[in-house]
């Protein structure tokens, strides 16, 4: 049993998905959904315990060894994404069950459930295989059902919002197959360690440079990199409360995973840093994403909107974390993945329960809302602070090796500027919180509101407290991103 | 008791008098009650502490490790301990103080103004018991974020526009400067803990330490040196307890410590004479001295003349600090004690001139003494501690700071701390003076005799509620007290030198 766990992890909710079509029963669907989360919660732990104690796990699909089988391969790196992943996706299904009865139709639910299971598998599967049309497959699996959760806001905007991603995502997927296709013509394997070995023997010719240059434009649009970030802020703002804290904690981190990934693992670093000015690229797209996102951030009216574009800014960071490609840099990256999850997971979980109460969530319907709807506004005040990178907030701890990481590499101007991009945040963060404890409620709004819904709130401080829990005791995240680094650049495995 | 027992004392009950004040909210008296016995328990643990430092014992405490090698830890050392002291024993005044204040005015929210003046004094103890630079910025956010509500406590515009200004200069300083500086130090010296004689190795670039050195004069917002002092002045739309404790007291003491504290045991005396950017910052301090004492004098606003006389100060303490001298440093941890019972006591007027006779204006003060003779001549002593001259405790300071350019050879920094000493007698000492011998001018000009008869609102005046009165009066009296026994502290002062 324990050594199918990396297909397990996989398969659970790919079989799952289906059968929420069949139980029918709004509620029964959500305990479903949410029991198949937690399960494969559980299996992403053990992966990571395992990998933690015993080194990779390889294991071969249907029996046929790799490089002519599909292999899934789990070292600390896809084992701690695996993880961020089921554990963000779990805290975000524990909050649908009310969010989604207010704000989807009767007969859209159990679509919800079903695409939300499907995107679940898809990002799953992403990060768990070893073999990289099977990262295309899945890209495919996941991408299909975001489009589709994005097309069930309420919004007619969102139909067009998700059509946009659709283009954008496909062409992305389409760059991403292309690259695939000429690896394999070049190499004749697609097995990333396989791949990883061949390639240095054909790293010279311009076919694998063209693959890696689409591989690249590729993964950059779905992760949604500045400046290829325009379709992200309209997706997030329309879809469903739920789905973009579903979206927004979990498909740009696997987006980054695959970025590394490619670059590290399959390229590697040299071919990398030799065939493209890649550092350069890298920290200057980041860093350029960090002040572009937070300043448009700013002047959003939308919150929602608001903390889509500051995700591009703190995908800024991630990607300047693997452009200055040290150890400290890659651990900060990999830091950050887990920090931001858990801050945008919290943040708009706790948007979720303002939409839940009041319909929308314009900076108009904040004011006041410190008195109105305490617990909403302090988690939205903390998880805020968290993304300033307060001390004791995980957003500090990454803060502070991407800094570290900075200038021990001897690159100050990355340092102060990527300081200077955590002081936007302030600005945007702070008209929230004054909106909620300066201003009195608009009168028409002060009668109906009320706190969210338990079932909301829960998971929302769950996250926000694991916001403070991580700030303070780090020893989990830091030892297995320090592990994790150390291993990608090829240093000694734990 | 266990000696680090206290320790976690002194940072427990501040926070377990914010839990006792949200439980008895209802309660305005036991409320109060609440935060008076809290202060007198944490100055009675702070000063417990005294024989033990004194003696050079060591006190620690260690939380946890947030990352590897750097912990949430304390360590009592005798500069903090002057710090903890001061902090503590005024907040007990300054409760005293805002009883009265807070109801003679009517001000609103007060269960959240005590909570979180509780919350402050937390983050101070925090501040002066840190044993790195780590757990002291941890604090020093906590400061900043805790006293924001405090400043924008009236929710008008105006003061959510100063509550603006605050909180952009202080987090945009100590996160674009501060922890920026504290990384680099953590990435030079390996170790952030704070240690007599400081923490880099002989031989670090003298370029790179003196660019460190500007990262944290400039971070330290809280010091207020110019060009980072706008804070200050806005902050001045807080309730005048506030702007009493936290600006002239908790924030901007914290700041200048932290600034001492850098000084003395990050880089040390030795280290920081040998770094070119002392120089340029030494003068930097001394045309902020100069430069706020110009602008408090063109104030009329009684509060913002405080503030801008309370960034020249500010000004003194870090100059104190940068002569790297002994003096110059005994002189700028004395004037921290002076200055806060000085300013507190000229906070506390201010606002007892407000709930009293609901006066803001320097113009309006004229003739007011003889309303108000115990906060006007409570005043008058005050401003003499400011100055620095006899019969109050501000005397020694000065003369400290004197002898530490004179140690140094800073002819210039002398002759600039003259002026400005001149300076501030001609912005704090007509005050009082006006008040008392100044005729009445409830319209901006001498009134006659007949016209006073008129005017009710002026025979009306009386002195401030009677906490209000007690707590300047019992400042006011701490000035001249410091003249005689300045011992307490400068036996601390010798200690940590």
């Amino acid at each position: 049993m324990l050594s199918h766990l990396p297909i397990l992890q996989v398969i659970l909710p790919l079989v799952a998905a289906p059968s929420c079509l069949i139980i029918r029963r709004a509620t029964l669907v959500w305990l479903f959904t949410l029991g198949v989360c937690l399960a494969a919660l559980a299996v992403s732990a053990l992966l990571l315990q395992q990998v933690y104690t015993t080194g990779p796990i390889s294991y071969a699909l249907g029996g046929w060894d790799a490089p002519w089988g599909i292999e899934y391969r789990i070292d600390l790196l896809n084992a701690w994404v695996l993880l961020i992943v089921s554990g963000l996706s779990s805290a975000v299904i524990a909050a649908a069950h009310s969010s989604i009865a207010r704000e989807l139709a009767a007969g859209r639910q159990m679509l919800f459930y079903t695409l939300y299971l499907l995107c679940f598998a898809g990002l799953l599967g992403i990060v768990a295989t070893g073999d990289v049309f099977n990262v295309f497959v899945f890209l495919e699996i996941s991408s299909l059902s975001s489009y589709a959760l994005l097309a069930l806001g309420r919004d007619r905007r969102a139909l067009w919002a998700s059509f946009q991603y659709l283009i954008m995502g496909t062409i992305g997927a389409t760059f991403i197959l292309i690259g695939i296709g000429f690896l394999y013509m070049m190499t004749g394997t697609l097995n990333m360690a396989d791949l990883a070995a061949r390639l240095p023997a054909v790293s010279g010719t311009t076919t694998v440079l063209a693959a890696f240059a689409f591989i690249f434009v590729g993964i950059c649009l779905k992760l949604a990199l500045f400046p290829m970030h325009l379709w992200l802020p309209n997706a997030y703002s329309y879809a469903p409360s739920i789905v973009t804290a579903f979206l927004a904690a979990t498909a740009t981190k696997v987006a980054l995973y695959l970025l590394l990934r490619f670059t590290v693992t399959v390229f590697g670093v040299d071919f990398a840093l030799a065939s493209l000015p890649l550092e350069l690229l890298l920290i200057g797209l980041g860093l350029a994403g960090v002040f572009a996102a937070s300043a448009v951030a700013i002047y959003q009216v939308d919150i929602k909107r608001m903390f889509a574009y500051s995700s591009v800014a703190q995908v800024g960071y991630m990607v300047v974390g693997i452009g200055i490609g040290t150890a400290t840099a890659l651990q900060a990256t990999l830091l950050h993945l887990f920090n931001h999850a858990l801050m945008k997971g919290g943040l708009f979980l706790a948007l979720a329960g303002l939409v839940y109460q009041v319909g929308g969530c314009r900076i108009d319907s904040f004011r006041g809302l410190g008195r109105t709807m305490p617990w909403t506004m302090a988690a939205i005040a903390i998880g805020g602070i968290s993304l300033i990178g307060m001390p004791l907030t995980v957003g500090f701890v990454s803060k502070w090796y991407l800094v570290a990481a900075a200038i021990d590499a001897g690159l100050w101007w990355v340092a102060i500027l990527v300081v200077l991009g955590s002081l936007l945040a302030v600005l945007y963060v702070w008209r929230l919180v004054e909106a909620g404890y300066l201003q009195s409620p608009p009168e028409a709004l002060a009668m109906i509101r009320r706190e969210a819904p338990l079932g909301l709130l829960l998971p929302t401080w769950l996250l926000i407290a694991a916001n403070l829990y991580f700030g303070v005791d780090t020893r989990l995240p830091v030892a297995v991103t320090a592990a994790a680094s150390q291993f990608l650049l090829g240093g000694a495995a734990p | 008791m266990n000696d680090s027992t206290l320790v976690q004392l002194g940072l427990l009950i501040p926070l377990l008098a914010l839990v006792g004040i949200q439980l008895t909210a209802r309660h305005a008296n036991l409320r109060e009650a609440v935060s008076i016995i809290a202060g007198t328990a944490l100055f009675a643990v702070v000063a417990s502490m005294y024989g033990p430092v004194i003696e050079g014992k060591e006190i620690a405490v260690h939380w946890l490790d947030v990352l590897p090698g750097m912990a949430l830890a304390f360590r009592i050392e005798p500069l903090g301990l002057l710090f903890a002291l001061v902090a503590s024993f005024l907040w007990i005044v300054t409760t005293l103080y805002a009883i009265g204040y807070m109801r003679g005015h009517g001000e609103e929210n007060q269960t959240r103004f005590f909570s979180l003046f509780a919350l402050s004094i937390a983050s101070v103890m925090g501040i002066a018991f840190a044993e790195n630079l780590f757990t002291l910025f941890v604090f020093y956010e906590l400061l900043t974020l805790c006293t924001y509500p405090l400043v924008t406590h009236a929710g008008t515009d105006k003061a959510r526009r100063g509550g603006r200004v605050y909180l952009s200069v202080l987090l945009g300083t100590s996160i674009g400067f501060f922890l920026l500086a504290i990384i680099a130090t953590w990435l030079l010296a390996g170790t952030l803990s704070f240690k007599p004689g400081g923490v880099f190795a002989p031989g670090t670039s003298a370029a790179l330490l003196s660019v460190l050195l500007v990262l944290y004069v400039f971070g330290v917002g809280k010091a207020a040196i110019m060009p980072f002092h706008r804070w200050l002045p806005a902050a001045m739309v807080a309730p005048t307890p506030v702007s009493a404790l936290l600006h002239a007291v908790a924030v901007v003491k914290a700041g200048v410590f932290v600034l001492l504290k850098v000084c003395l045991m990050i880089f040390g005396l030795e280290t920081l004479r040998s770094i070119p950017a002392t120089e340029w910052l030494l003068y930097l301090a001394g045309v902020s001295i100069l430069l706020a004492s110009i602008i408090a004098l063109r104030q009329q606003n009684l509060k913002k003349r405080l503030a801008y006389s309370t960034v020249s100060q500010l000004g003194y303490i870090t100059l104190g600090a940068l002569l790297a001298t002994s003096a110059g440093a005994t002189g700028s941890a004395l004037h921290i004690v002076m200055h806060a019972f000085g300013k507190i006591t000229l906070f506390f007027c201010a606002g007892a001139i407000l709930v009293a006779a609901h006066k803001t204006e320097i113009g309006e003060l004229r003739g007011i003494g003889r309303q108000m003779p115990v906060t006007m001549t409570a005043f008058l002593v005050a401003s003499l501690c400011i100055i620095g001259i006899p019969p109050t405790g501000g005397t020694w300071s000065k003369w400290y700071l004197m002898l530490g350019t004179f140690e140094a050879q800073q002819w210039i920094l002398m002759a600039l701390l003259m002026a400005s000493s001149l300076l501030s007698i001609a912005y704090l000492l007509p005050i009082p003076l006006r008040a008392f011998f100044g005729g009445n001018s409830a319209n901006g000009f001498d009134s006659e005799p007949s016209l006073l008869a008129e005017q009710g609102e002026a025979v009306a005046i009386r002195e401030a509620p009677l906490p209000s009165l007690i707590a300047l009066g019992i400042t006011a009296i701490g000035c001249i007290y410091l003249l005689l026994y300045p011992d307490v502290f400068y036996l601390l002062i010798k200690a940590g030198i």
